[in-house]
């Protein structure tokens, strides 16, 4: 689905990430962990199609294309989907019209009709059960006023309204009580998929007891040190990142 | 000392045009408008048309249009208007009684309006102070005539007709008035429009006032308003500025407020050349409240100046100003928003906030809050920014499969949205926010673009 091949990315002359290569197959579900200002989240959003990055060297083909080439509307049509660590809040958009908007502009793409006013409400009704999601919600602007937690279920409700094939989670587990974060999972879990991959950046190991990855990479100063299973992720936080900074040198 | 002598000479040719023309004028008027032409040329005559350092005009240069050479309307010229064909343009449409003003004066073809509630009046001034001058006198002038800007004096001197409305005490005037100026000239016209309203107490009304051109010429309209909101009154007064980019306007609106009336202005500048609106607002009467609220979007080299005047005079009152500007290309934007709170006017609630895009390097923006408070027990506040299109939150939208160009439209209508949502008249709210949209999307017709058509 996705492989990325020595990947270079560097923002306002320093480069961030210094030769990613990773694959990741459909269906599986990677986490990539390190410590604070690693490129964690540079990474997301290079996949997502940030343009303040200078891309130095490297590519990244999803689903067969060059998705450097893309603009990040497009990527997200084409399923590539970044939950936020910060969302942001838009004051002025209502949510509704902005997930109707984005909802729809998908559909274009792929060549399907809009969906009619009941098709809408009624797909937004079961996906906001999904997370839990207060339906007040939905009648405000986007993120306008919501807790953290709440940006968060924001996050996942927008990712199960679109069913993207490529989900980038960053640090969604960041901020958020147990209770959040089991419902965030849950979510996260509901709409797992053989078609459907994600990728978890996060930065401790509580919520790869909830979401469970196939694969955990580290990423520390710019590059993949180490991948391995998911018992990698509780060596890791046994022994912190110091353990690992040691490893590699 | 080049430039002070152009600015005498300028000022000059508007006190010479008065002098060779004041019969005309006489003529052309009521007694009660002719009376105060005198007192007016004088106090225009003192400041003459200001320049850059005329600190209340220090970002819209009047010398630049008042300089233009313009054929001036001294006396009603009858031109034919085809109301199907102003609608042509981007008039909103509404459920609304029309009046139709041309150049300045009340059109003469206007159908009258009979279904109007019992009392109420609304016309021609130049009529009205003819016929039922009872009506006028005591509000005429009575606001505009303390003001110290030349342009009003300017325009009290010059001033023949207008927009009346009266509207008697207890009464309400559910379908809102709505007043389509409309410049129409083969050639450059300078045009002076006097307007007055006087809501009585415990009286509502809603007026729009539509400004279009219809000919893609110079024009320079120099306009003042005066409003009287009585005891427990709501009134609105929305105003669409849309005419051609050569179209030049100074207006100048007058709000005086009695005990727990209601007042909200929303003023939409959409397109035209050079616009400077002033409004001032004198709170007479405890627990009056005023919202007022102002947009504009630019372009090209668009110059659009709002600048507010609210005079706190009694205590408990509130007043809340919002105004917001999207400056595109080259255009230039000026606020500033003065509040003065006097000495016993304790519990004055004032609020300002004036909030600026600009989509270019080029465009321009200056805005100067001016707090004058001289009560202790008083909530005032205000802010400014001036910024960029939020890129994070435009990443945000395009990030859920939102194209660029839609997301950019997005949130320039959101932007946007705080001052429309405002609007107190629902089928208005909705035309306006499409016509914001088509604006943004540059789709809205150039006024000039009627005579293409």
């Amino acid at each position: 689905m996705l492989t990325i091949k020595n990947l270079r990315v560097a923002i306002e002359g320093k480069e961030i990430l210094k030769g990613i290569n990773l694959e990741i197959k459909a269906g599986e579900v990677h986490a990539i962990m390190g410590p604070n200002g690693s490129g964690k989240s540079t990474l997301g959003n290079v996949l997502a199609g940030k343009e303040e990055y200078e891309i130095l060297d490297g590519e990244v083909i999803y689903e067969g294309q060059d998705l450097l080439d893309l603009s990040a509307e497009d990527r997200a049509r084409m399923g590539v989907f970044l939950g936020f660590q910060y969302p942001v809040e838009i004051p002025g958009v209502p949510m509704v019209n902005f997930i109707k908007t984005s909802v729809n502009e998908m559909r274009k793409f792929k060549g399907l009709e809009p969906l009619t006013a009941g098709e809408f409400l009624k797909l937004m009704r079961e996906k906001k059960e999904l997370v839990h999601l207060d339906s007040q919600l939905t009648n405000r602007s986007v993120n306008e006023g919501f807790s953290g937690g709440e940006k968060k279920k924001n996050e996942i409700f927008q990712m199960a309204m679109l069913e993207p094939k490529l989900a980038i989670l960053d640090e969604t587990d960041s901020g958020l009580d147990i209770d959040a974060l089991r419902i965030v999972s849950d979510g996260v879990n509901a709409l797992k998929h053989p078609e459907r991959s994600t990728i978890v950046i996060t930065h401790y190991q509580r919520l790869l007891d909830y979401i469970v990855p196939d694969f955990v990479h580290v990423l520390y100063q710019g590059q993949i040190v180490k991948s391995a299973g998911k018992e990698l992720a509780l060596e890791l936080e046994e022994k912190g990142y110091d353990w690992l900074k040691n490893h590699s040198l | 000392m080049t430039l002070t002598a152009n600015k005498v000479a300028l000022s000059e040719k508007y006190t010479e045009l008065f002098h060779a023309n004041r019969s005309l004028l006489d003529e052309g008027s009521s007694d009660l408008l002719n009376r105060m032409r005198e007192i007016a040329i004088k106090r225009f005559e003192k400041v003459g048309i200001p320049g850059f350092k005329n600190e209340n005009y220090k970002y819209t240069n009047l010398e630049r249009v008042f300089g233009k050479s313009f054929r001036h309307l001294l006396e009603y010229q009858p031109v034919d208007v085809d109301l199907n064909e102003a609608f042509r343009c981007d008039v909103p449409q509404l459920d609304t009684d029309v009046v139709l003003l041309v150049n300045g004066w009340y059109y003469a073809k206007n159908q009258p309006l009979n279904n109007l509630p019992k009392g109420v009046v609304v016309g021609s001034l130049k009529q009205v102070a003819n016929e039922q001058p009872e009506l006028v006198k005591d509000y005429l002038n009575r606001q505009a005539g303390l003001s110290d800007d030349p342009i009003v004096a300017l325009n009290t001197a010059f001033a023949q007709d207008g927009f009346f409305m009266y509207v008697p005490d207890q009464v309400v005037v559910e379908k809102p008035i709505q007043v389509i100026n409309l410049m129409r000239a083969e050639e450059p016209v300078f045009a002076t429009q006097r307007n007055l309203i006087i809501a009585g107490k415990n009286s509502q009304a809603k007026v729009i006032f539509c400004d279009h051109t219809m000919n893609p010429v110079d024009f320079l309209t120099n306009s003042v308003t005066e409003v009287f909101v009585g005891q427990d009154a709501v009134l609105d007064i929305y105003t669409i500025q849309n005419q051609n980019n050569q179209a030049n306007s100074v207006n100048s609106s007058f709000f005086r407020q009695e005990a727990n009336s209601n007042l909200l202005s929303s003023v939409a500048t959409l397109h035209g050349g050079l616009i400077r609106n002033n409004l001032k607002v004198e709170m007479a009467g405890e627990h009056a409240e005023a919202n007022l609220y102002g947009m504009s979007f630019t372009d090209k080299n668009q110059h659009v100046d709002n600048f507010t005047n609210i005079e706190h005079a009694v205590p408990n009152c509130l007043s809340n100003q919002v105004y917001k500007n999207v400056l595109d290309e080259d255009s230039v934007g000026a606020f500033t928003g003065r509040i003065h709170v006097v000495r016993d006017a304790q519990k004055t609630n004032a609020f300002q906030r004036n909030n600026n895009v600009l989509l270019t390097d080029s465009a321009k923006m200056n805005t100067k809050p001016q707090l004058i408070i001289d009560a202790d027990d008083v909530k005032c506040s205000h802010g400014a920014t001036i910024g960029q299109i939020d890129e994070e939150a435009l990443f945000y939208l395009r990030a859920r499969c939102i194209g660029e160009a839609d997301a950019r439209m997005m949130l320039m209508n959101a932007f946007a949205h705080e001052v429309v949502q405002n609007i107190r008249v629902e089928p208005l709210r909705d035309r306006i926010d499409e016509l914001v949209e088509k604006r943004l999307r540059g789709e809205l017709a150039r006024c000039h673009a009627c005579d293409k058509n």
